[in-house]
């Protein structure tokens, strides 16, 4: 496969150099000539030293006959133009982006960049993890981000709590398949009577979210979207 | 008219001054509070430090709702993600971005954002002065047919903005503005 890196960051780097190792080839692009002959030095003359955002020398570097083209420099409004450039310029199939504000990510996607990498979302995902809150919790998105893995913990007060996993309303698209009790996992059967402390998980597109929120923690307008 | 202005370097300061003078309403944004030392002393506009790409910066400084959006900074690429932040987030429809580079302009405007190219419009500019053809690049090039993100998804903007953000940046529809254009 032929990959295409921009950014020569710490990320370009090690990506570029993981790459090689798995026997693709690569082209990494760093405009900085200083940090660009560093490179070189260390993995070979895979790199071109230019700025990766100027269609010109996208083209030189052999975008239009690119698998993949990622954009990890620093700045999200590089990425974000490098990968459209690749995506509606040189029809690159699969464009994949680092980004830095999460509020960008839905941008992103609907600009039309394949995939997003988002170091801050992840460590906020992890900083959730460990933080008893008595909210929905995102575990995993999948795909481009349209579904979402989400664990919500049964309380006091909860609706959903004595009643059959079954007889919730769940909304379109949206499913209950495991429950987590005193630490054992089990998939969810529609008999099951919920009690205070499960951990229900629940898969569905985000936008369910609201809906999925009132049935199994309560309603609680102004803590929908943990998070965000 | 509501005009927000992403970048108060001297274009956009000149534009700044100018459309307040001329009565409109004025939003400027720029990262750093010195650049806004080039508008005058009598600027009734509002000035804003901040992240011209930046959604919440925006809604902050009062975009919503602009009847246009100039992004005007020295970044080829942060002009481009403010302006598909403002067609995309904020519905505003009339929007140009500053991209001086001539190739990521053609290309933006085929995704319908109408751009306008310093490097092309210059060099058009020395070449009628000497006398000679121009490019045949156009400058400034107009948006074809609405901002479309690939995909054909709606506008992510929740409120407003039903018919579709930007369809047809109003007013510069076909319009190849060619620089130098004097003779």
């Amino acid at each position: 496969m032929f990959v295409l890196v921009v950014g020569g960051g710490k990320v370009g780097y090690y990506l570029a150099k993981e790459l090689i190792e798995n026997g693709h080839e690569v082209v990494l692009m760093e405009k900085d000539r200083a940090r660009a002959d560093q490179i070189a030095d260390e993995i070979g003359s895979i790199v071109v030293a230019h700025d990766g955002c100027e269609g010109k020398y996208l083209g030189e570097a052999g975008c239009a006959r690119a698998d993949i083209v990622t954009a990890v420099t620093g700045d999200d409004e590089d990425n974000l133009v490098i990968c459209q450039m690749a995506k509606h310029h040189f029809d690159v199939r699969r464009t994949i982006a680092r980004v830095n504000n999460p509020k960008n990510e839905d941008l992103f996607r609907h600009l039309g960049v394949d995939e997003i990498i988002s170091p801050t979302r992840m460590i906020l995902g992890s900083i959730e993890q460990d933080i008893p809150v008595h909210e929905l919790l995102h575990l995993a998105a999948l795909g481009e981000g349209e579904l979402e893995i989400i664990e919500a913990q049964l309380q006091d007060g909860s609706p959903a709590v004595g009643r059959a996993a079954g007889d919730l309303t769940m909304p379109e698209g949206c499913s209950l398949f495991a429950v987590i009790r005193n630490g054992v996992a089990t998939p969810l059967r529609p008999d099951m009577t919920l009690r205070v402390g499960d951990k229900v998980i629940a898969i569905g597109p985000s936008e369910c979210e609201t809906l999925l929120h009132r049935q199994l923690i309560g309603d609680d307008p102004e803590a929908v979207a943990p998070g965000r | 008219m509501k005009i927000v202005i992403v970048g108060c370097g001297r274009v956009g300061a000149v534009l700044a001054e100018a459309y307040d003078a001329a009565g409109h309403e004025v939003i400027v944004v720029d990262l750093s509070t010195r650049a806004f030392d080039r508008l005058p002393g009598e600027f009734r506009g509002s000035a804003v430090r901040g992240d011209g790409t930046d959604e919440d910066t925006l809604r902050r400084a009062g975009a919503e709702g602009a009847d246009a959006f100039l992004a005007l900074t020295e970044g080829d690429n942060r002009n481009v993600m403010a302006t598909q932040v403002a067609t995309e987030k904020l519905g505003i429809e009339q929007v140009l971005a500053k991209i001086n580079d001539p190739v990521r302009a053609a290309a933006y405007a085929e995704l319908g954002i109408a751009t306008i190219c310093r490097t092309t419009m210059l060099a058009d500019a020395v070449s009628g002065f000497l006398g000679l053809p121009p490019s045949g690049i156009p400058s400034m090039i107009a948006a074809r047919g609405g901002h479309h993100a690939g995909r054909g998804h709606e506008p992510l903007t929740s409120a407003g903005a039903s018919g579709g953000a930007s369809a047809g940046i109003a007013g510069t529809e076909g319009a190849g503005v060619s620089a130098g254009g004097e003779g």
